[in-house]
């Protein structure tokens, strides 16, 4: 038990190793994910034949590595850009509904919050299935009534973005409301006490205070987006984001190129969440 | 409410109201519509509960259904065992830097996408995997073990899946006990045990609770790890409704079947609630 509690040796080496094990495990599958990416090999398994760097720099058959591989880096920028699209949606939706809720009472307000809560129980693929159904029925009911077909609301882009940002949204709402509930509002009064208009104070001093949470947000909602996978599926178009991409080659079979591309997502969410860390410790 | 005010107002629950109205509450309402209709002929449609006629008819489908259920149910008490003891180590034995090293090492994996976690077990479990190799090389086999596709690497990958899931939870809830409580637990002639089950375990409920009901939802709705960690038999809910929308193109029998599943984690996660005493409000927000 806590420290201060007296326990036999053997039983707190015991309890440590389990710990250490339970890290092992975790490790474990990433760790074999990133030393493949440097077998000099068509399969990423063993027997080791030797290091390369072709599966990131190759670009000659049969080892053309990640930055030679037109198709992955275009399901890249595919990732890029949908999560760039739903952090900025989520976290200006967020701050509303954050200030909404923290301002205001109004009717059915308890009703509002549970309904906000609620993509967070929602299984990610029900979501894109009644996203994906309702869509059609609104382009269907255009297309019969005016002969116009909305590209927009067929699988693809949009659709993968708005499905994404159905779920996000209330993470970084409560990301957002958590920090917003901190908040001392005689500050804001100061403010409004020196002359300042509501929105300007506001501005000046409510957002400045909010901004750790609104970059935590958006970092948080760029990853989860990022690497989002069920919801996707089911609204996903030809232009595939990379977990897409990726899933789809695996199903054919895996060659080191995935285990390159792995690892290179590893660094990239690392340093991303390292930056958020060290931003929010020096506010 | 003065003008302003209202004003503000009614910038602020607009997105709320479009964003709920337009992405979750009408597309399940369209949702359910289309589970209850028939196809009757080409663009023609009536109402009735065939579908749901369909999935209630076909064993194979409540088989699947149970299946699925029971696998996550028991996902999710796998992961809390195996994740309890360290989140109390984390939040209670290990201090300072230790502490805050460790709390980040639990959260690293899962900044990395499921499909590369995945994938890092299928190259360990697959016949010419790691485990396998190792267990030739050591003697214990005189083969090739295939480890892939069967139940336990599915739980396996769904319990790898989801362990972040828990343990931050757990571990937010009992860093608020106070070691005093848990010294006059001992003192009042209490041992680890009742400790455990009398103090510890109250205590952590709200994590506990929450730890579950999103390790059982993501259990539930995961499509990646069966199907990619249990090959084609794994016979998971999901890939009935990934395969009704996107191969079959039976949008009515998938919607139902979609119906099916939310129907199923509401019941479960309500249940959870209701039978610990806690809130969606309490453990989510």
């Amino acid at each position: 038990m806590i420290p201060s509690i007296h326990q036999p040796r053997p039983i707190r080496i015991a309890y440590r190793a389990y710990v250490v094990l339970f890290f092992l495990y975790l490790a474990l599958p990433l760790a074999v994910v990133s030393v493949f990416a440097f077998n000099d090999s068509q399969f990423p398994s063993l027997p080791w034949e030797g290091f390369t760097w072709a599966w990131f720099f190759g670009s000659e058959r049969p080892m053309i590595g990640v930055f030679h591989e037109r198709p992955i880096l275009r399901a890249l920028g595919n990732s890029g850009f949908i999560a760039v699209f739903v952090s900025l949606l989520s976290v200006v939706v967020g701050t509303t509904n954050a200030f909404l809720f923290n301002r205001y009472d109004f009717r059915l307000k308890g009703l509002f919050y549970v309904l906000m809560l609620l993509p967070l129980v929602i299984p990610g693929i029900v979501l894109g299935i009644s996203i994906l159904v309702f869509s059609s029925t609104v382009a269907n009911a255009v297309w019969d009534s005016a002969n116009v077909e909305i590209e927009a609301l067929r699988p693809g882009i949009t659709l993968v973005i708005l499905g994404q940002f159905s779920f996000i949204t209330t993470i970084v709402t409560l990301v957002i409301a958590a920090r917003l509930q901190k908040f001392d509002r005689t500050l804001e009064e100061a403010a409004l006490n020196l002359g300042a208009d509501r929105l300007t104070a506001v501005r000046t001093v409510t957002i400045p205070y909010l901004a750790p949470a609104l970059i935590g947000g958006f970092v948080v909602a760029f990853l989860m987006s990022f690497e989002n996978f069920n919801t996707t599926l089911m609204l996903v178009g030809s232009d595939a984001p990379l977990t897409i991409a990726m899933f789809d080659r695996l199903k054919e079979g895996s060659t080191p190129l995935l285990n390159a591309v792995s690892l290179l997502l590893m660094i990239g969410s690392s340093l991303l969440a390292l930056v958020m860390i060290l931003f929010q410790r020096k506010s | 409410m003065q003008a302003g005010a209202k004003l503000g107002f009614i910038l602020l629950i607009s997105p709320l109201v479009l964003w709920l109205g337009l992405l979750i509450v009408i597309p399940h309402v369209d949702m359910f519509l289309v589970s209850i209709r028939e196809r009757i002929g080409v663009g023609q449609y009536q109402t009735s509960f065939a579908n749901y006629m369909a999935f209630f008819g076909e064993p194979l489908y409540i088989i699947t259904f149970i299946r699925t259920a029971m696998m996550s149910i028991l996902a999710t008490v796998i992961t809390l065992l195996i994740g309890f003891p360290v989140a109390f180590y984390i939040a209670k034995i290990a201090k300072g830097r230790l502490q805050s090293a460790l709390f980040l090492l639990c959260l690293v994996p899962f900044w990395v996408s499921e499909l590369v976690r995945t994938f890092g077990w299928m190259i360990l479990l697959r016949e010419t995997g790691l485990i396998s190799k190792f267990l030739q090389w050591s003697g214990l086999a005189d083969q090739p073990v295939e480890m892939l596709y069967n139940d336990v690497a599915i739980m396996i990958g769904l319990v790898y899946t989801s362990m972040l899931f828990m343990v931050v939870p757990l571990i937010t809830t009992m860093e608020s006990l106070d070691d005093s409580v848990i010294e006059a637990g001992y003192d009042l002639g209490g041992n680890g045990a009742s400790v455990l089950r009398e103090i510890i375990i109250p205590h952590a409920m709200p994590g506990i609770v929450s730890g579950s009901i999103v390790v059982f939802m993501l259990s539930l709705g995961n499509y990646l790890t069966p199907t990619m960690l249990g090959g084609k038999d794994s016979l998971w809910f999901t890939e009935l409704i990934y395969s009704q929308f996107i191969v079959r193109f039976n949008w009515e029998l998938g919607a139902a079947f979609g119906f099916m599943l939310l129907f199923l984690s509401s019941v479960i996660v309500w249940g959870t609630l209701k039978l610990t005493g806690q809130t969606l409000k309490s453990t989510m927000g």
